[in-house]
């Protein structure tokens, strides 16, 4: 069992290039994986409570094995050739969908759920996987606008600033993630983060290309960093990289746009093949107690999708907009969905806008 | 020594480990991603295993020939750079007094007792527009700045403006010749001090000056070392992912990059084995080239 103590390495703050080096959390098959009193979970970095699971060992009596992964490809790619030993995994989105699709997660058995109902109804038929037939949520965030507020005359609640504006020219970064900035812009242009149009995919490359010239970089998820060290001064970013620094400079605020942006969601998922399934529902039951899924989000600072926890979340946590956003915004936002042959058509516009 | 060829069994045993690791670790991934460059992507991202030429087709489209050819010249920038940098230092240390060269060489191979990934994020630290190459330039022309103020022309400079040194293809080569140096300056070294100095004393002995006795003498005997180097800087370089992923800027996207996205967001491996063979096909050029070349000016050993 792992003991989480960096609060530098957090889900979605994935350290660039750590992939390349092999910084990954060995996932070999290993003796002992099917015993009867053992989970094996599969879960982001720095991504559970402190007390979570020695407390599932002292009600259960079940051990737990954890290891981590950095983003959803490396779990895609892991579990791809035939699940290794893991019980349980946490895919964003678009991923669940994929892996319902392809027959590598199992559908749930609700009944063995009991705390299920504390899910918000909000998040029980998420477009990806309705009626949480393969996922039950746990946590939820957005991409919006992580800025300098000290360098912006006006707060910048449209995403025109970032991608149609030579206002801020130079002083702007964008994710390097073809869907995410490609889906941002689809949805400035009104249209479907999901689209698979490809006039309207089209649009989107053309607009990036033209703005171009103004983006200082496409940063590998460090915004955060370019923000506080005062190298841009606008980035796009995920919610939690951008809480983060915003704890270290009062100066950064956050801002999911007018447009609406990205809401993401990871999913608890049992993989198809898993060795101990009752065990996993086990542990997928825990989570869902209410006192448990709050000390998770207490500890986690990233918003629950329980909303029988939200009496016990920090105060200060619900009233910041970097964990939960305006309703508004929200209401305007869209999931990543599984698109399947489409994403060829964002993979070419991404390359073309790299390229020109 | 005893002979190979008379104790056949012996080398067996001593070549194994080394054959059995080569085997698996190097062979069985090279025939698995040259299998998948002819495959199918699923809609799901899934690797559907087809004799299809597909993948080639597209890999050989203008675009990514255009990234390739972006590489090429990244690569051979770098390259050229090195040599400038580590042919005069190559030489320092190989006429340096017999007790330098040890210590010398360590200082060259020191940098790899750290990590690729923390030495790219150092440079970060020293080229961003708060970093501390900005931050002494800003120093520096505060105090010019005050100096004229002294002799009454104050605000005469404006307030300093930080140069824009990171997020760009300059910055990436920066941080590529940083990265790759050793790789140049250790063969050429190798060669370097094996070279017999006779030679070298009998040019100048002779009247030429030490400019031709570069040029015409000691250039050529090191050109085994320098083939080496170089070669070996422009492919690493070629190949590289990390340091333009860091230190780019929107125009920075190497063949390497292009390549790990299949692998990662695109969810395209079929594509991506395939461009990975393209660029092998391209490092096989210029190893072909290499050999050429060498076989030309015989003598050149590997």
């Amino acid at each position: 069992m792992k003991r989480l103590t960096s609060r530098n390495f957090s889900r979605r703050r994935f350290l660039g290039g750590a992939a390349a080096i092999g910084v990954t959390v060995s996932a070999l098959p290993r003796k002992g994986w099917a015993q009867s009193k053992q989970v094996n979970v599969y879960n982001w970095d720095t991504y559970i409570g402190e007390t979570t699971l020695e407390t599932f060992t002292e009600n259960t009596g079940i051990e737990v094995q954890y290891d981590l992964y950095a983003n959803n490809e490396e779990l895609l790619a892991k579990l791809q050739a035939g699940n290794p030993g893991y019980d349980l995994i946490f895919p964003s989105d678009w991923a669940v969908e994929n892996m319902a699709l392809r027959n590598m997660i199992m559908p749930l058995d609700h009944s063995k759920l009991t705390n299920l109902d504390n899910i918000d109804p909000n998040f029980r038929n998420l477009s990806f996987d309705p009626g949480m037939a393969h996922s039950v949520p746990y946590m939820w965030g957005t991409m919006g606008i992580g800025y300098r507020a000290t360098a912006v005359d006006e707060t910048p609640d449209s995403w025109g600033v970032l991608l149609d504006s030579d206002k801020y020219s130079g002083r702007i970064a964008l994710l390097e993630d073809q869907r995410s900035v490609l889906g941002i812009a689809l949805k400035y242009l009104g249209y479907s983060m999901n689209s698979t149009n490809p006039d309207e995919i089209a649009e989107a490359r053309d607009l990036l290309i033209a703005q171009k010239r103004h983006i200082k970089a496409f940063a590998p998820d460090s915004g955060q960093d370019m923000l506080i060290a005062g190298d841009a001064d606008l980035v796009m970013e995920w919610n939690g990289d951008i809480m983060q620094v915003m704890t270290e400079d009062d100066e950064l605020s956050y801002i999911v746009p007018k447009e609406g942006g990205m809401v993401w969601t990871d999913n608890m998922c049992i993989p198809t093949g898993a060795p101990n399934v009752e065990n996993a529902y086990a542990f997928i039951d825990h989570i869902l107690d209410a006192e448990v899924n709050a000390e998770i989000a207490n500890t986690i600072q990233f918003a629950t999708a329980n909303k029988a926890a939200r009496q016990y979340i920090n105060e200060a946590d619900l009233k910041n907009p970097a964990i939960y956003p305006p309703d508004e915004a929200i209401a305007q936002s869209e999931s990543l969905k599984e698109i399947g042959d489409a994403l060829r058509l964002y993979s070419e516009a991404w390359t073309a806008v790299q390229a020109a | 020594m005893r002979d190979w060829r008379r104790d056949k069994l012996a080398f067996s045993v001593f070549a194994l480990p080394a054959t059995a690791w080569l085997v698996v670790f190097f062979t069985i991934p090279l025939v698995l991603i040259w299998v998948y460059s002819f495959a199918d992507r699923g809609p799901q991202g899934q690797v559907i295993v087809a004799l299809s030429l597909e993948n080639y087709q597209r890999a050989l489209e203008w675009i990514h020939l255009g990234i390739i050819w972006k590489s090429i010249w990244i690569a051979a920038i770098t390259t050229v750079l090195c040599l400038a940098l580590g042919f005069p230092l190559a030489m320092g240390i190989a006429f340096a007094p017999q007790r330098w060269k040890n210590p010398l060489l360590l200082l060259v191979i020191l940098p790899f007792w750290t990590n690729l990934l923390i030495r790219t994020y150092a440079w970060i630290a020293v080229l961003r527009t708060r970093g501390f190459l900005n931050s002494g330039l800003e120093w520096v022309y505060d105090r010019i700045d005050g100096a004229l103020g002294l002799i009454g022309l104050p605000d005469l400079l404006g307030p300093f403006q930080p140069l824009e040194l990171l997020y760009n293809t300059p910055a990436v080569i920066i941080g590529l010749v940083y990265v790759n140096l050793p790789f140049l300056v250790l063969p050429l070294y190798a060669t370097l001090e094996k070279l017999d100095k006779s030679y070298l004393e009998a040019s100048l002995d002779l009247g030429a000056s030490q400019w031709r006795t570069f040029v015409s003498v000691m250039t050529p005997l090191a050109l085994p070392g320098i083939v080496s180097g170089t070669l070996l800087v422009f492919i690493l370089s070629l190949g590289t992912y990390l340091t333009p992923d860091l230190l780019g800027g929107p125009d920075s996207e190497m063949i390497g990059n292009l390549i790990a996205r299949q692998f990662g967001a695109a969810r395209d491996w079929p594509f991506g084995s395939a461009l990975s063979f393209l660029l092998l096909y391209a490092v096989f050029l210029f190893l072909w080239l290499r050999a050429t070349v060498a076989t030309r000016s015989k003598g050149v050993g590997v």
